[in-house]
Protein backbone atom coordinates (compact mmCIF):
# COMPACT_ATOMS: atom_id res chain seq x y z
CA UNK A 1 0.00 0.00 0.00
CA UNK A 2 1.20 3.36 -0.51
CA UNK A 3 0.55 7.07 -0.28
CA UNK A 4 0.96 8.80 -3.54
CA UNK A 5 1.70 12.28 -3.48
CA UNK A 6 -0.97 14.45 -5.94
CA UNK A 7 0.11 17.76 -6.45
CA UNK A 8 3.50 18.48 -6.26
CA UNK A 9 6.28 18.10 -8.00
CA UNK A 10 6.14 16.50 -11.27
CA UNK A 11 2.58 14.93 -11.54
CA UNK A 12 1.41 12.35 -14.20
CA UNK A 13 -1.77 13.41 -15.48
CA UNK A 14 -3.77 10.69 -16.21
CA UNK A 15 -5.63 10.41 -19.38
CA UNK A 16 -8.55 12.47 -18.79
CA UNK A 17 -10.84 14.95 -20.82
CA UNK A 18 -9.72 18.32 -20.70
CA UNK A 19 -9.82 20.82 -18.34
CA UNK A 20 -8.15 18.96 -15.47
CA UNK A 21 -9.98 19.40 -12.26
CA UNK A 22 -8.59 22.07 -9.91
CA UNK A 23 -7.35 21.10 -6.45
CA UNK A 24 -7.05 24.16 -4.61
CA UNK A 25 -9.15 27.63 -4.36
CA UNK A 26 -7.36 30.82 -2.56
CA UNK A 27 -10.59 32.46 -1.21
CA UNK A 28 -9.49 36.27 -1.13
CA UNK A 29 -12.10 37.45 1.45
CA UNK A 30 -10.80 40.19 1.88
CA UNK A 31 -7.94 42.79 1.21
CA UNK A 32 -8.26 44.78 4.50
CA UNK A 33 -5.54 44.14 6.81
CA UNK A 34 -3.81 45.78 9.40
CA UNK A 35 -0.58 45.27 8.42
CA UNK A 36 1.41 46.89 5.11
CA UNK A 37 4.13 44.02 3.85
CA UNK A 38 5.60 45.99 0.74
CA UNK A 39 5.74 42.41 -0.93
CA UNK A 40 2.02 41.34 -0.61
CA UNK A 41 0.67 39.72 -3.43
CA UNK A 42 -1.83 41.66 -3.25
CA UNK A 43 -2.95 44.16 -6.48
CA UNK A 44 -1.56 47.90 -5.99
CA UNK A 45 -5.18 48.92 -6.73
CA UNK A 46 -6.97 47.00 -3.69
CA UNK A 47 -10.48 46.22 -3.16
CA UNK A 48 -12.53 48.16 -0.81
CA UNK A 49 -15.13 47.02 1.81
CA UNK A 50 -17.79 47.97 -0.26
CA UNK A 51 -17.40 46.27 -2.93
CA UNK A 52 -16.63 42.54 -0.98
CA UNK A 53 -18.86 39.32 -1.56
CA UNK A 54 -21.44 39.14 0.65
CA UNK A 55 -22.09 35.79 3.29
CA UNK A 56 -24.06 34.19 0.90
CA UNK A 57 -22.62 34.55 -2.08
CA UNK A 58 -18.85 32.92 -0.73
CA UNK A 59 -21.30 30.36 0.65
CA UNK A 60 -22.25 29.54 -3.23
CA UNK A 61 -19.11 29.91 -4.81
CA UNK A 62 -17.72 27.27 -1.84
CA UNK A 63 -20.67 24.65 -3.02
CA UNK A 64 -19.78 25.21 -6.37
CA UNK A 65 -16.22 24.32 -5.53
CA UNK A 66 -16.98 21.62 -3.93
CA UNK A 67 -19.05 20.19 -6.41
CA UNK A 68 -16.52 21.20 -9.46
CA UNK A 69 -13.94 18.80 -7.60
CA UNK A 70 -11.68 21.17 -5.54
CA UNK A 71 -10.75 19.57 -2.31
CA UNK A 72 -8.74 22.39 -0.09
CA UNK A 73 -9.88 25.86 0.24
CA UNK A 74 -7.19 28.49 1.36
CA UNK A 75 -8.69 31.46 3.48
CA UNK A 76 -6.97 34.30 2.73
CA UNK A 77 -6.90 38.08 2.17
CA UNK A 78 -5.56 40.52 2.98
CA UNK A 79 -6.55 39.49 6.84
CA UNK A 80 -9.65 37.10 6.54
CA UNK A 81 -10.43 37.48 10.16
CA UNK A 82 -11.41 40.91 9.47
CA UNK A 83 -14.60 39.10 7.82
CA UNK A 84 -16.83 38.48 10.70
CA UNK A 85 -18.35 35.83 8.51
CA UNK A 86 -15.38 34.21 8.45
CA UNK A 87 -16.69 30.78 11.02
CA UNK A 88 -19.70 30.40 9.12
CA UNK A 89 -17.46 30.02 5.91
CA UNK A 90 -15.47 27.57 7.61
CA UNK A 91 -18.97 25.70 8.94
CA UNK A 92 -20.05 25.38 5.17
CA UNK A 93 -16.87 24.11 3.82
CA UNK A 94 -17.03 21.57 6.52
CA UNK A 95 -20.26 20.74 5.66
CA UNK A 96 -19.80 20.64 1.66
CA UNK A 97 -16.38 18.64 2.52
CA UNK A 98 -13.73 21.34 1.64
CA UNK A 99 -10.35 20.86 3.78
CA UNK A 100 -9.59 24.63 5.28
CA UNK A 101 -6.72 26.37 5.57
CA UNK A 102 -6.66 30.07 7.27
CA UNK A 103 -3.97 31.97 6.25
CA UNK A 104 -3.41 34.81 8.65
CA UNK A 105 -1.11 37.34 9.83
CA UNK A 106 -2.14 36.94 13.58
CA UNK A 107 -2.70 40.55 14.26
CA UNK A 108 -5.89 41.56 16.06
CA UNK A 109 -6.69 38.06 16.41
CA UNK A 110 -7.83 37.21 19.86
CA UNK A 111 -7.68 33.81 22.04
CA UNK A 112 -11.64 33.49 21.81
CA UNK A 113 -11.79 34.26 18.15
CA UNK A 114 -9.27 31.79 17.80
CA UNK A 115 -11.33 29.09 19.82
CA UNK A 116 -14.45 29.91 17.55
CA UNK A 117 -12.10 29.64 14.62
CA UNK A 118 -11.14 26.26 15.94
CA UNK A 119 -14.89 25.23 16.85
CA UNK A 120 -15.97 25.87 13.59
CA UNK A 121 -13.94 23.00 11.76
CA UNK A 122 -10.36 24.66 10.67
CA UNK A 123 -8.17 22.41 9.29
CA UNK A 124 -5.03 23.88 10.13
CA UNK A 125 -3.57 27.55 11.11
CA UNK A 126 -0.86 29.41 8.44
CA UNK A 127 0.61 32.48 10.16
CA UNK A 128 2.67 34.92 8.34
CA UNK A 129 6.11 35.80 9.78
CA UNK A 130 7.85 39.28 8.49
CA UNK A 131 10.93 38.34 10.23
CA UNK A 132 12.56 36.18 12.61
CA UNK A 133 12.38 39.03 15.37
CA UNK A 134 10.61 41.46 16.78
CA UNK A 135 12.42 44.28 15.23
CA UNK A 136 12.69 42.66 11.60
CA UNK A 137 8.57 41.96 12.02
CA UNK A 138 7.65 45.35 12.71
CA UNK A 139 9.70 46.82 10.61
CA UNK A 140 8.95 45.23 7.44
CA UNK A 141 4.68 44.64 8.42
CA UNK A 142 5.44 48.56 9.72
CA UNK A 143 3.01 48.23 12.36
CA UNK A 144 4.89 48.03 16.30
CA UNK A 145 4.31 45.42 18.37
CA UNK A 146 3.31 42.71 15.27
CA UNK A 147 5.79 40.12 16.32
CA UNK A 148 4.86 39.59 20.09
CA UNK A 149 1.20 38.84 18.94
CA UNK A 150 2.10 36.76 16.07
CA UNK A 151 4.27 34.81 18.78
CA UNK A 152 0.77 34.39 20.94
CA UNK A 153 -1.30 33.70 17.91
CA UNK A 154 0.90 30.63 17.42
CA UNK A 155 1.00 29.43 20.97
CA UNK A 156 -2.65 29.36 21.00
CA UNK A 157 -3.14 27.51 17.61
CA UNK A 158 -1.02 24.62 19.18
CA UNK A 159 -2.80 24.74 22.33
CA UNK A 160 -5.96 24.45 20.74
CA UNK A 161 -4.18 21.47 19.07
CA UNK A 162 -3.96 22.79 15.89
CA UNK A 163 -1.63 21.71 13.06
CA UNK A 164 0.59 25.16 12.41
CA UNK A 165 2.45 26.45 9.64
CA UNK A 166 4.73 29.26 9.93
CA UNK A 167 5.33 31.28 6.29
CA UNK A 168 7.70 33.72 5.94
CA UNK A 169 8.14 35.46 3.30
CA UNK A 170 12.11 36.13 2.55
CA UNK A 171 13.95 39.23 0.60
CA UNK A 172 16.61 41.05 0.70
CA UNK A 173 16.32 42.70 4.94
CA UNK A 174 15.76 39.37 6.26
CA UNK A 175 17.09 36.62 3.91
CA UNK A 176 20.31 36.09 6.35
CA UNK A 177 17.53 35.10 9.17
CA UNK A 178 16.64 32.27 7.31
CA UNK A 179 18.34 30.01 9.84
CA UNK A 180 16.10 31.93 12.29
CA UNK A 181 13.16 31.52 11.15
CA UNK A 182 13.65 27.62 11.21
CA UNK A 183 14.07 28.04 14.78
CA UNK A 184 11.44 30.01 15.18
CA UNK A 185 9.16 27.18 13.57
CA UNK A 186 10.63 24.25 15.78
CA UNK A 187 9.86 26.56 18.84
CA UNK A 188 6.68 26.96 17.70
CA UNK A 189 5.78 23.89 17.31
CA UNK A 190 4.87 24.06 13.74
CA UNK A 191 5.64 20.69 11.56
CA UNK A 192 6.03 22.79 8.46
CA UNK A 193 7.59 26.41 7.26
CA UNK A 194 6.84 28.16 4.14
CA UNK A 195 10.00 30.03 3.06
CA UNK A 196 8.79 32.10 0.24
CA UNK A 197 11.61 34.67 -1.82
CA UNK A 198 9.22 37.44 -2.57
CA UNK A 199 7.75 37.26 -6.01
CA UNK A 200 7.75 40.54 -8.47
CA UNK A 201 3.93 41.25 -8.72
CA UNK A 202 1.86 43.61 -7.40
CA UNK A 203 3.20 45.77 -4.53
CA UNK A 204 6.08 43.81 -4.18
CA UNK A 205 6.79 44.55 -7.92
CA UNK A 206 6.57 48.28 -6.83
CA UNK A 207 9.39 47.74 -4.47
CA UNK A 208 11.22 45.40 -6.40
CA UNK A 209 15.20 47.66 -6.00
CA UNK A 210 14.27 47.23 -2.17
CA UNK A 211 13.74 43.29 -1.59
CA UNK A 212 15.74 42.28 -4.40
CA UNK A 213 18.41 39.56 -2.99
CA UNK A 214 21.61 39.66 -4.34
CA UNK A 215 23.00 36.53 -6.29
CA UNK A 216 25.34 35.65 -3.18
CA UNK A 217 22.43 36.02 -0.43
CA UNK A 218 20.12 33.49 -2.68
CA UNK A 219 22.68 30.18 -3.71
CA UNK A 220 23.66 30.87 0.67
CA UNK A 221 20.10 30.83 1.04
CA UNK A 222 19.68 27.49 -1.30
CA UNK A 223 22.09 25.93 0.83
CA UNK A 224 20.83 26.79 4.10
CA UNK A 225 17.78 25.55 3.30
CA UNK A 226 19.10 21.88 1.86
CA UNK A 227 20.88 21.20 4.43
CA UNK A 228 17.77 22.07 7.01
CA UNK A 229 15.57 20.02 5.06
CA UNK A 230 18.00 16.87 5.68
CA UNK A 231 18.59 17.43 9.17
CA UNK A 232 15.09 18.21 10.24
CA UNK A 233 13.43 15.22 8.20
CA UNK A 234 10.65 13.67 10.20
CA UNK A 235 10.08 16.88 12.42
CA UNK A 236 9.82 19.96 10.06
CA UNK A 237 8.69 19.79 6.54
CA UNK A 238 10.51 23.15 4.94
CA UNK A 239 8.57 24.12 1.16
CA UNK A 240 10.45 26.69 -0.06
CA UNK A 241 9.46 28.91 -2.85
CA UNK A 242 12.85 29.71 -4.68
CA UNK A 243 13.34 33.16 -6.95
CA UNK A 244 13.89 32.09 -10.30
CA UNK A 245 15.48 35.65 -11.70
CA UNK A 246 18.99 33.91 -10.93
CA UNK A 247 17.64 30.79 -12.16
CA UNK A 248 18.60 28.35 -15.39
CA UNK A 249 14.75 27.42 -16.06
CA UNK A 250 11.28 29.37 -14.45
CA UNK A 251 9.41 27.59 -11.45
CA UNK A 252 6.28 25.68 -12.98
CA UNK A 253 4.02 28.45 -12.02
CA UNK A 254 0.99 27.18 -10.31
CA UNK A 255 1.81 24.20 -11.74
CA UNK A 256 0.28 25.13 -15.37
CA UNK A 257 -2.57 27.89 -15.98
CA UNK A 258 -5.92 26.57 -15.26
CA UNK A 259 -4.89 23.08 -14.17
CA UNK A 260 -4.93 22.69 -10.39
CA UNK A 261 -6.03 26.06 -8.79
CA UNK A 262 -7.97 28.71 -9.23
CA UNK A 263 -8.23 32.32 -6.84
CA UNK A 264 -11.31 34.24 -6.12
CA UNK A 265 -10.51 37.82 -5.39
CA UNK A 266 -12.89 40.01 -2.66
CA UNK A 267 -15.08 41.51 -4.97
CA UNK A 268 -15.88 37.81 -6.65
CA UNK A 269 -13.37 38.22 -10.10
CA UNK A 270 -11.87 34.72 -10.26
CA UNK A 271 -8.39 34.53 -11.56
CA UNK A 272 -6.18 31.80 -12.40
CA UNK A 273 -3.31 32.85 -10.05
CA UNK A 274 -3.42 36.08 -7.90
CA UNK A 275 -1.70 37.89 -10.30
CA UNK A 276 -3.40 37.61 -13.04
CA UNK A 277 -4.89 40.88 -13.08
CA UNK A 278 -1.67 42.38 -14.37
CA UNK A 279 -1.99 40.55 -17.80
CA UNK A 280 -4.29 43.90 -19.00
CA UNK A 281 -5.66 41.35 -22.08
CA UNK A 282 -7.32 39.14 -19.99
CA UNK A 283 -10.98 39.10 -19.59
CA UNK A 284 -11.81 37.77 -16.04
CA UNK A 285 -15.67 36.43 -14.95
CA UNK A 286 -17.33 37.24 -11.63
CA UNK A 287 -19.19 34.75 -9.20
CA UNK A 288 -21.69 37.28 -9.43
CA UNK A 289 -22.65 36.63 -13.11
CA UNK A 290 -21.13 32.86 -13.25
CA UNK A 291 -21.06 29.77 -11.47
CA UNK A 292 -17.53 28.53 -10.60
CA UNK A 293 -17.70 25.80 -12.78
CA UNK A 294 -18.58 28.11 -15.80
CA UNK A 295 -15.70 30.05 -15.11
CA UNK A 296 -13.00 27.27 -14.82
CA UNK A 297 -14.94 25.75 -17.99
CA UNK A 298 -15.54 28.67 -20.27
CA UNK A 299 -13.74 31.86 -19.56
CA UNK A 300 -11.27 33.12 -21.88
CA UNK A 301 -8.98 34.08 -19.26
CA UNK A 302 -8.14 30.24 -18.03
CA UNK A 303 -8.29 28.92 -21.42
CA UNK A 304 -5.54 31.61 -23.02
CA UNK A 305 -2.39 29.88 -21.72
CA UNK A 306 -4.04 26.44 -20.55
CA UNK A 307 -2.47 23.28 -21.66
CA UNK A 308 0.65 23.79 -24.21
CA UNK A 309 -0.93 24.79 -27.21
CA UNK A 310 -0.67 28.90 -26.75
CA UNK A 311 3.26 28.41 -26.39
CA UNK A 312 5.80 30.31 -28.33
CA UNK A 313 7.64 27.53 -30.53
CA UNK A 314 10.52 27.92 -28.46
CA UNK A 315 8.83 26.11 -25.57
CA UNK A 316 6.42 24.09 -27.60
CA UNK A 317 9.39 22.29 -28.98
CA UNK A 318 10.95 22.28 -25.71
CA UNK A 319 10.66 18.72 -23.36
CA UNK A 320 10.49 21.08 -20.43
CA UNK A 321 7.13 22.26 -21.93
CA UNK A 322 5.19 19.97 -19.85
CA UNK A 323 7.59 20.33 -16.45
CA UNK A 324 7.70 24.32 -16.54
CA UNK A 325 5.17 24.78 -18.72
CA UNK A 326 6.85 27.75 -19.99
CA UNK A 327 7.15 29.90 -16.62
CA UNK A 328 5.03 32.62 -15.58
CA UNK A 329 3.06 34.46 -17.51
CA UNK A 330 2.83 37.54 -15.12
CA UNK A 331 6.36 38.05 -15.18
CA UNK A 332 6.41 37.17 -19.10
CA UNK A 333 3.93 40.12 -18.99
CA UNK A 334 6.60 42.04 -16.67
CA UNK A 335 9.60 41.56 -18.41
CA UNK A 336 8.98 40.60 -22.02
CA UNK A 337 5.49 42.93 -22.01
CA UNK A 338 3.90 40.05 -23.63
CA UNK A 339 2.13 37.61 -21.55
CA UNK A 340 2.35 34.63 -24.22
CA UNK A 341 6.40 34.78 -24.32
CA UNK A 342 8.75 32.35 -22.75
CA UNK A 343 9.28 33.70 -19.29
CA UNK A 344 12.34 35.65 -19.37
CA UNK A 345 13.58 33.67 -16.23
CA UNK A 346 14.60 30.61 -18.53
CA UNK A 347 17.80 30.60 -19.53
CA UNK A 348 17.21 29.56 -23.70
CA UNK A 349 15.03 33.48 -23.67
CA UNK A 350 16.42 35.53 -25.32
CA UNK A 351 15.44 38.18 -22.80
CA UNK A 352 17.20 36.42 -19.89
CA UNK A 353 20.00 38.45 -19.86
CA UNK A 354 18.02 41.10 -19.51
CA UNK A 355 16.58 40.01 -16.53
CA UNK A 356 20.08 39.31 -14.78
CA UNK A 357 21.07 42.63 -15.75
CA UNK A 358 17.63 44.36 -13.98
CA UNK A 359 18.03 41.90 -11.16
CA UNK A 360 21.52 42.62 -10.12
CA UNK A 361 20.91 46.67 -11.03
CA UNK A 362 17.83 45.87 -8.22
CA UNK A 363 19.98 43.99 -5.34
CA UNK A 364 21.92 47.45 -5.10
CA UNK A 365 18.77 49.63 -4.90
CA UNK A 366 17.57 51.62 -2.07
CA UNK A 367 16.11 50.04 1.00
CA UNK A 368 13.34 52.26 1.01
CA UNK A 369 9.65 50.71 0.97
CA UNK A 370 6.74 51.45 -0.64
CA UNK A 371 4.44 50.31 2.16
CA UNK A 372 0.99 48.32 1.01
CA UNK A 373 -1.40 50.97 1.61
CA UNK A 374 -5.08 52.06 0.22
CA UNK A 375 -4.62 55.32 -1.92
CA UNK A 376 -7.39 57.23 -0.18
CA UNK A 377 -8.53 56.49 3.23
CA UNK A 378 -10.87 53.43 3.63
CA UNK A 379 -13.40 54.95 5.49
CA UNK A 380 -15.61 51.84 4.81
CA UNK A 381 -13.58 50.13 7.47
CA UNK B 1 10.91 -3.88 9.16
CA UNK B 2 10.45 -5.44 12.54
CA UNK B 3 7.22 -3.82 14.61
CA UNK B 4 7.14 -0.19 15.61
CA UNK B 5 3.68 0.02 16.99
CA UNK B 6 1.84 -1.36 19.76
CA UNK B 7 -0.35 -3.74 18.76
CA UNK B 8 -3.04 -2.10 21.54
CA UNK B 9 -2.63 1.13 20.96
CA UNK B 10 -5.48 3.11 19.06
CA UNK B 11 -4.41 5.45 16.38
CA UNK B 12 -6.64 8.14 15.07
CA UNK B 13 -6.40 10.59 12.27
CA UNK B 14 -4.53 14.18 13.42
CA UNK B 15 -6.24 17.18 13.67
CA UNK B 16 -5.58 18.55 10.28
CA UNK B 17 -5.96 15.25 8.47
CA UNK B 18 -9.15 13.75 6.41
CA UNK B 19 -10.20 10.86 4.88
CA UNK B 20 -13.11 11.55 2.29
CA UNK B 21 -14.30 10.31 -1.18
CA UNK B 22 -13.62 12.74 -4.23
CA UNK B 23 -16.50 12.24 -5.74
CA UNK B 24 -15.28 14.02 -8.98
CA UNK B 25 -12.18 12.06 -9.28
CA UNK B 26 -13.87 9.31 -8.04
CA UNK B 27 -11.61 7.71 -5.69
CA UNK B 28 -10.64 8.11 -1.92
CA UNK B 29 -8.12 10.71 -0.73
CA UNK B 30 -6.33 11.84 2.26
CA UNK B 31 -6.42 15.50 3.00
CA UNK B 32 -3.82 17.23 5.36
CA UNK B 33 -1.48 20.60 5.02
CA UNK B 34 -0.88 21.66 1.18
CA UNK B 35 -1.02 18.01 0.57
CA UNK B 36 -3.24 16.00 -0.98
CA UNK B 37 -2.18 12.05 -1.24
CA UNK B 38 -3.68 9.15 -2.72
CA UNK B 39 -3.73 5.81 -0.80
CA UNK B 40 -4.41 2.98 -2.73
CA UNK B 41 -7.43 0.67 -2.29
CA UNK B 42 -5.53 -1.07 0.81
CA UNK B 43 -4.55 1.72 2.24
CA UNK B 44 -8.08 2.77 2.06
CA UNK B 45 -9.39 -0.48 4.24
CA UNK B 46 -6.82 0.59 6.67
CA UNK B 47 -7.85 4.03 7.19
CA UNK B 48 -11.21 3.53 7.41
CA UNK B 49 -10.82 1.88 10.15
CA UNK B 50 -8.83 4.32 11.90
CA UNK B 51 -11.12 6.19 14.33
CA UNK B 52 -9.92 6.48 17.03
CA UNK B 53 -11.87 3.56 18.70
CA UNK B 54 -10.22 0.63 17.23
CA UNK B 55 -6.63 -0.32 18.51
CA UNK B 56 -4.62 -1.77 15.91
CA UNK B 57 -5.05 -5.52 17.16
CA UNK B 58 -8.97 -5.16 16.32
CA UNK B 59 -8.00 -3.48 12.96
CA UNK B 60 -5.91 -6.44 11.64
CA UNK B 61 -8.29 -9.20 13.03
CA UNK B 62 -11.23 -6.95 11.03
CA UNK B 63 -9.16 -7.16 7.84
CA UNK B 64 -7.71 -10.35 8.02
CA UNK B 65 -11.26 -12.07 8.66
CA UNK B 66 -12.61 -9.67 5.44
CA UNK B 67 -10.00 -10.26 2.91
CA UNK B 68 -9.33 -14.22 4.58
CA UNK B 69 -5.48 -13.03 4.69
CA UNK B 70 -3.22 -14.66 6.64
CA UNK B 71 -3.21 -12.85 10.33
CA UNK B 72 0.43 -12.08 10.56
CA UNK B 73 0.69 -10.70 6.90
CA UNK B 74 -1.76 -8.50 7.29
CA UNK B 75 -0.23 -6.77 10.76
CA UNK B 76 2.82 -6.65 9.19
CA UNK B 77 1.45 -4.69 6.74
CA UNK B 78 -0.85 -2.37 8.48
CA UNK B 79 2.06 -1.99 11.19
CA UNK B 80 4.22 -0.53 8.68
CA UNK B 81 1.35 1.72 6.82
CA UNK B 82 0.37 2.95 9.86
CA UNK B 83 4.20 3.32 11.51
CA UNK B 84 4.65 5.29 8.31
CA UNK B 85 1.72 7.64 8.71
CA UNK B 86 3.23 8.33 12.33
CA UNK B 87 6.01 9.58 11.23
CA UNK B 88 4.80 11.37 9.06
CA UNK B 89 2.14 13.56 11.66
CA UNK B 90 -1.14 12.21 9.96
CA UNK B 91 -2.01 9.84 12.90
CA UNK B 92 -1.80 9.55 16.39
CA UNK B 93 -1.56 6.44 18.01
CA UNK B 94 -2.84 6.98 21.65
CA UNK B 95 0.18 4.85 23.68
CA UNK B 96 3.46 5.04 23.67
CA UNK B 97 5.67 4.03 20.22
CA UNK B 98 8.49 0.96 20.51
CA UNK B 99 10.70 0.01 18.54
CA UNK B 100 13.02 2.16 16.15
CA UNK B 101 10.05 4.45 14.59
CA UNK B 102 10.01 7.05 17.40
CA UNK B 103 11.84 9.82 16.36
S1 LIG C 1 1.24 40.19 2.92
FE1 LIG C 1 1.21 41.52 4.74
S2 LIG C 1 -0.04 43.28 4.09
FE2 LIG C 1 -0.43 41.65 2.59
S3 LIG C 1 -2.23 40.63 3.38
FE3 LIG C 1 -0.45 39.52 4.18
S4 LIG C 1 -0.03 40.42 6.18
FE4 LIG C 1 -1.39 41.82 5.09
S1 LIG D 1 11.98 26.99 -23.31
FE1 LIG D 1 9.99 27.16 -22.35
S2 LIG D 1 9.41 25.04 -21.82
FE2 LIG D 1 11.62 25.04 -22.29
S3 LIG D 1 12.61 25.29 -20.30
FE3 LIG D 1 12.39 27.35 -21.16
S4 LIG D 1 10.42 28.09 -20.35
FE4 LIG D 1 10.48 25.86 -20.04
Amino acid sequence: MSLIEEPRGRVEVPVRPAPPIPYGMLAELTHRCPLQCPYCSNPVELDRRNVELDTETWLRVFSEAAKLGVLQVHLSGGEPTARRDLEQMIRHCVEVGLYTNLITAGVGVTPERLQSISDAGIDHVQLSFQGATAEMTDKVSNFRGAHERKLAVAREVRRLGLPLTVNSVVHRANIHQIPDFIELALALDARRIEIAHSQYYGWALRNRGALMPTRDQVFWALDVVEEARVRLKGVLTIDAVVPDYYAKYPKPCMNGWGRQSLNVTPSGKVLPCHAAETIPSLDFWNVREHSLTDVWLNSPAFNAFRGTDWMPDLCKSCERKEIDWGGCRCQAMAIAGDAAATDPACHLSPLHADLLALAEADAEGSDIYDYRRYFQPDRAS
Amino acid sequence: MTATLAATGVPKLARGVRLRHDEARGQWVLLAPERVLNPDPVAVEILKKVDGARSIDTIVDELATAFTVERATVATDVDAFLAGLAEKGLIEVTSPVIGDAAS
